[in-house]
C-alpha cells in the first residue's frame, strides 16, 4: 500500500495515498473545523462538495489556502491547520455565510443543534463585517418536513442524501449565484414532488433549513383537554436513542425511563408500538407463509419475493418509482398504523370510549410517520387512526418542557394490554430486525418445530445490501435485506428484470434502519452512534423473557377476543392496506 | 406554472434528440441545447420528458436548466435579443445598451414583445470580450454597440428577415 508522509501542525503523519488533509489530520487527533463536509463511516456516505471553504488550511509553498476536505495529502507536504492566515480566512467565510442568514436563532427549531451556530461560537464571531441583500425564499410546509430556505447554507448534504444515498431525486441545486438553493423541480412544494419524507435530508441538514413539522403543540392541547383520552405508543428505535438527548451515552437503553416520562406527561395509557410489531409479524408472517405455500404448490399467480411494508418512506418510494411492483410488498400495515387501528376499535371498545374522544399519539424515530398517519386510507370518517406522530427529538422537547428530570426517573413498565411485547418486536428498529422477527415466527409455524437458536446473526449487520439463506427444515429460504433506498432500488431492479432469487426482502429507508431515522437525535455525521443504537436493541431482545411474536400472550388474546385469526376478514379490514400508483406515467 | 399538453410530434422530436445522444445522462446539456434549438424553449413538460428519457430526476434537469442562463423556460421571441453583462461588456456600457433596448421595445428582461417578435435576456460572456459591449440577436453577434445603434439593429428585424425555423408545440 502506498503511504504518504507529511507534516501537519509540526507533527509527522503517515497516511494511505488518496487520504484528504482533513482525514489525515483527524488520524493524529487534529480537528480541522468543517461545515459542508460530512462522512458516515461504514455506510459509504460522504459529502465533500468543497463548497463552504471553512476547512481551508495553509500548505507551505502554495500561494492559496487549500480546502482540507478535498485536497489529498501529498509526499513531503507541510500543513498548518490553524495558522493566523487560515483562521482569518475561516472567520471571514463564516461571517460571509452569516451575512445572509436569518438571525432568529432564539426561536429557531434548530437552536442548540445548529452546526452553523456552533461554528460561529467556535470561531468566536461577535460581529459580522458584511452587509448586503438577504435571501427571500418562500417557506414550504408539507405533511412531514418544513423547508425554510433562507437558512440554507448550500452545503448540499440534503441533495447528496436525496440523490446518491436514497436515489429519490426530489431535491437538486437550482439557479446560480445568490439565487442558488436546493429545491424540488420547478420550485414546486415538497408534497407535490417524489419526496418520500424519509427525512434523511433533515437528519443531515446543519442548520434550520430543513426540520420536521412540529406537532408538540397539538399533543399538549390534547393532553390538557379533559374530554379526551390520550394514549401513546412508542416505536422500538426510540428507546435506544432518546437517552442521548439527555446527555446519555449513545446505545444507552432507556425503555423504563421512557415509559415513566410518558406517564408523567399525562398520557392516560402508555403503550408500546412493539405490541403492534408482534401483530405485524403475525399478519405479515402468515401472508408470507401463504404466498410461499401457494408458490411452492405451483400457483403461477403468486408473486415472490414478498417485501416488508413497515416503512412509510419505502412505501411512498415504490408508489412513485416502481408502481408496477405495488402488488409485491406485503399488504400488512405498518406497526404504527396497526396500533392505531386496534386502539381505536378493540381498545376503545374495551374502555368504552368513542374513537372521536380517543387521541392516539405515536413517538417515532421517523419523519415519514407524520405523513403516514395523515394518509386518507388510515382514517375512519375523517378521524385518523393515529392522530399525531412525534419524533424522538420532539418527545425530548416535551419532556424538557414539562420539567421532567429524565435521568432520575425510575424504570417503569408499559401498560396492558397494548404495551406487552416480545424480543422479536424490539429488533424491528434496526436493519435486519423485521425479517429476523418474521423468520422466528414463520419457521416455527411452517415447520411445527421449535427453533434451536433465536439469534440469526447471518441477518444482522450494517452493510447496505445483505442476503442469507435460512434452512426451514430442509427448505432453503432466501432472504434479502436492504437499508437506504438506493440499496432497495438495486433489489427492485432485479425483481423487475426477473432475476431476483429471494423469497422475502426486508427494506428500510434509512441507513441503519429506524435507529438512523430522520426523527432521531442528530448524529452529526458520527456513524458509530448508529452502531451503538443497533447493539442496544439486540441487547434488549436478548433480555426479554419472550422472544417470538407468536408467543406474546396479549397477541393471542387479541386474536381470540377480537380478530379471529391472522389474515381473517376482520384482520384484513383493520390491519391490511393497499398501495397506489403515484407516478405520472 | 400553466400546464401545457405536448403534441405527439413534440414528444417524438424530444425522444429522437435524446436517442441521438443514446439517452445518456451525461449528455444532458447537449440534449437541452438541441431541444431548445428545435422547440425554442424548455417548458416544464419537456424537462419531465427529458428526465424520463435519460432516466434521471426532473429536479436535476431543472437544476441544470436554471443554472445556465442560455436555457429558457418561457417562449422566446422570434428574434431573441441577449445583452452580454459580463465584466468587459459591463464596464464598456452594456447597462446603457440594455436600458435603450428596454425603452425601445417597452419590455423588461425575461419578457417578449406582445407580437412575439422580440424577447430580451441578459447573459454572461459570449467569449467576444474584445468586441465589448456585445449584443446578440438570435445567433448573430453585434460588437462595439453604442446606444444610438440600438434602433437600427432592431429595425433590421422589424422589416422581416429570414424567419428562423422553429417547431410549434
Amino acid at each position: 500500500m502506498d503511504m504518504i508522509n507529511l507534516t501537519i501542525d509540526n507533527r509527522p503523519v503517515s497516511v494511505e495515498k488518496g487520504t484528504s488533509l482533513l482525514q489525515a489530520a483527524a488520524e493524529v487527533g487534529i480537528k480541522i473545523p468543517s461545515l459542508c463536509y460530512m462522512k458516515l463511516h461504514d455506510l459509504n456516505i460522504e459529502n465533500k462538495p468543497g463548497g463552504c471553504r471553512v476547512c481551508v488550511v495553509e500548505v507551505v509553498g502554495r500561494r492559496n489556502l487549500a480546502p482540507a476536505c478535498c485536497t489529498d495529502a501529498a509526499e513531503g507536504m507541510v500543513v498548518q491547520t490553524h495558522s493566523m492566515r487560515a483562521i482569518h480566512a475561516r472567520r471571514t467565510v463564516v461571517e460571509l455565510i452569516l451575512s445572509d442568514h436569518p438571525t432568529d436563532c432564539l426561536k429557531c427549531a434548530k437552536a442548540g443543534n445548529c452546526e452553523l451556530q456552533s461554528m460561529a461560537q467556535h470561531l468566536g464571531i461577535r460581529e459580522i463585517h458584511f452587509e448586503g441583500e438577504q435571501s427571500t425564499f418562500r417557506e414550504d410546509t408539507s405533511p412531514a418536513i418544513i423547508r425554510e430556505l433562507n437558512k440554507c447554507i448550500r452545503c448540499r448534504r440534503c441533495e447528496m442524501m436525496c440523490n446518491e444515498v436514497q436515489t429519490v431525486g426530489a431535491l437538486s441545486a437550482i439557479n446560480r449565484g445568490f439565487n442558488a438553493v436546493i429545491s424540488p423541480a420547478f420550485e414546486m412544494n415538497l408534497d407535490h414532488s417524489v419526496c418520500t419524507y424519509c427525512g434523511q435530508c433533515v437528519a443531515v441538514c446543519p442548520t434550520g433549513a430543513l426540520t420536521e413539522v412540529d406537532h408538540t403543540g397539538a399533543v399538549i392541547r390534547a393532553l390538557s383537554n379533559p374530554a379526551k383520552t390520550v394514549i401513546v405508543q412508542t416505536a422500538p428505535a426510540v428507546r435506544a436513542a432518546l437517552g442521548e438527548e439527555f446527555g446519555g451515552e449513545p446505545g444507552t437503553l432507556v425503555t423504563g425511563k421512557l415509559a415513566a416520562a410518558l406517564r408523567r406527561l399525562g398520557f392516560n395509557y402508555v403503550f408500546d408500538t412493539d405490541f403492534a410489531a408482534d401483530l405485524t409479524i403475525m399478519e405479515e408472517g402468515t401472508e408470507l407463509l401463504n404466498r410461499l405455500t401457494a408458490y411452492l404448490g405451483g400457483d403461477k399467480e403468486i408473486k415472490l419475493p414478498m417485501l416488508t411494508s413497515c416503512c412509510p418512506a419505502w412505501v411512498k418510494f415504490f408508489e412513485h418509482q416502481f408502481p408496477e411492483l405495488k402488488d409485491i410488498p406485503s399488504s400488512a400495515r405498518s406497526p404504527q398504523q396497526m396500533f392505531g387501528s386496534i386502539a381505536k376499535s378493540y381498545f376503545a371498545e374495551k374502555i368504552g370510549v368513542d374513537r372521536k374522544d380517543l387521541v392516539v399519539v405515536s413517538i417515532m424515530p421517523c419523519v415519514a410517520k407524520k405523513y403516514e398517519c395523515s394518509r386518507d386510507e388510515f382514517s375512519v370518517n375523517g378521524n385518523p387512526d393515529v392522530d399525531f406522530a412525534l419524533t424522538t427529538r420532539e418527545l425530548a422537547q416535551l419532556i424538557n418542557l414539562a420539567n421532567i428530570d429524565f435521568n432520575s426517573l425510575p424504570d417503569e413498565d408499559f401498560d396492558h394490554p397494548m404495551g406487552d411485547s416480545t424480543g422479536a418486536s424490539v429488533i424491528f428498529g434496526t436493519t435486519g430486525g423485521v425479517i429476523e422477527a418474521a423468520v422466528r415466527t414463520a419457521y416455527e409455524v411452517f415447520t411445527g418445530k421449535k427453533l434451536a437458536r433465536l439469534d440469526f446473526t447471518e441477518l444482522r449487520g450494517m452493510e447496505g445490501l445483505r442476503h442469507a439463506t435460512i434452512d426451514f427444515d430442509g427448505l432453503p429460504i432466501h432472504i434479502g435485506i436492504a437499508h437506504g433506498l438506493g440499496n432497495a432500488r438495486k433489489l427492485l431492479e432485479d425483481i423487475q428484470k426477473g432475476t431476483s432469487q429471494f423469497h422475502a426482502i426486508e427494506i428500510m429507508s434509512c441507513p441503519g434502519g429506524c435507529i438512523g431515522g430522520g426523527g432521531q437525535p442528530y448524529h452529526h455525521g458520527n456513524a458509530e452512534i448508529l452502531k451503538k443504537r443497533q447493539m442496544a436493541l439486540y441487547r434488549e431482545d436478548s433480555g426479554k423473557p419472550i422472544r417470538k411474536s407468536h408467543e406474546n400472550p396479549y397477541i393471542t388474546k387479541l386474536y381470540e377476543e377480537f380478530l379471529g385469526a391472522p389474515m381473517s376478514e376482520k384482520s384484513h379490514h383493520l390491519l391490511h392496506t393497499e398501495y397506489f400508483d403515484r407516478s405520472k406515467k | 406554472m400553466p400546464k401545457i399538453k405536448l403534441s405527439q410530434r413534440t414528444i417524438e422530436i424530444v425522444r429522437e434528440i435524446c436517442a441521438s445522444f443514446e439517452n445518456n445522462e451525461g449528455e444532458l446539456i447537449n440534449v437541452l441545447h438541441e431541444t431548445q434549438h428545435k422547440l425554442g424553449y424548455l417548458p416544464a413538460e419537456v424537462q419531465e420528458l427529458i428526465a424520463n428519457e435519460l432516466n434521471m430526476s426532473v429536479a436535476k434537469v431543472y437544476g441544470v436548466v436554471t443554472f445556465y442562463s442560455f436555457f429558457n423556460m418561457i417562449p422566446q421571441g422570434e428574434f431573441p435579443i441577449s445583452v452580454c453583462m459580463g465584466t468587459a461588456c459591463y464596464v464598456r456600457g452594456a447597462e446603457q445598451i440594455l436600458h435603450e433596448i428596454k425603452r425601445q421595445l417597452n419590455i423588461e428582461v425575461g419578457q417578449s414583445t406582445p407580437d412575439g417578435k422580440f424577447s430580451l435576456n441578459c447573459l454572461r460572456c459570449v467569449g467576444a470580450c474584445g468586441l465589448a459591449p456585445v449584443v446578440m440577436v438570435g445567433e448573430k453577434v453585434y460588437g462595439r454597440v453604442a446606444p444610438q445603434q440600438v434602433r437600427k439593429i432592431i429595425a433590421e428585424y422589424q422589416e422581416g428577415c429570414v424567419k428562423p425555423e422553429k417547431h410549434e408545440m
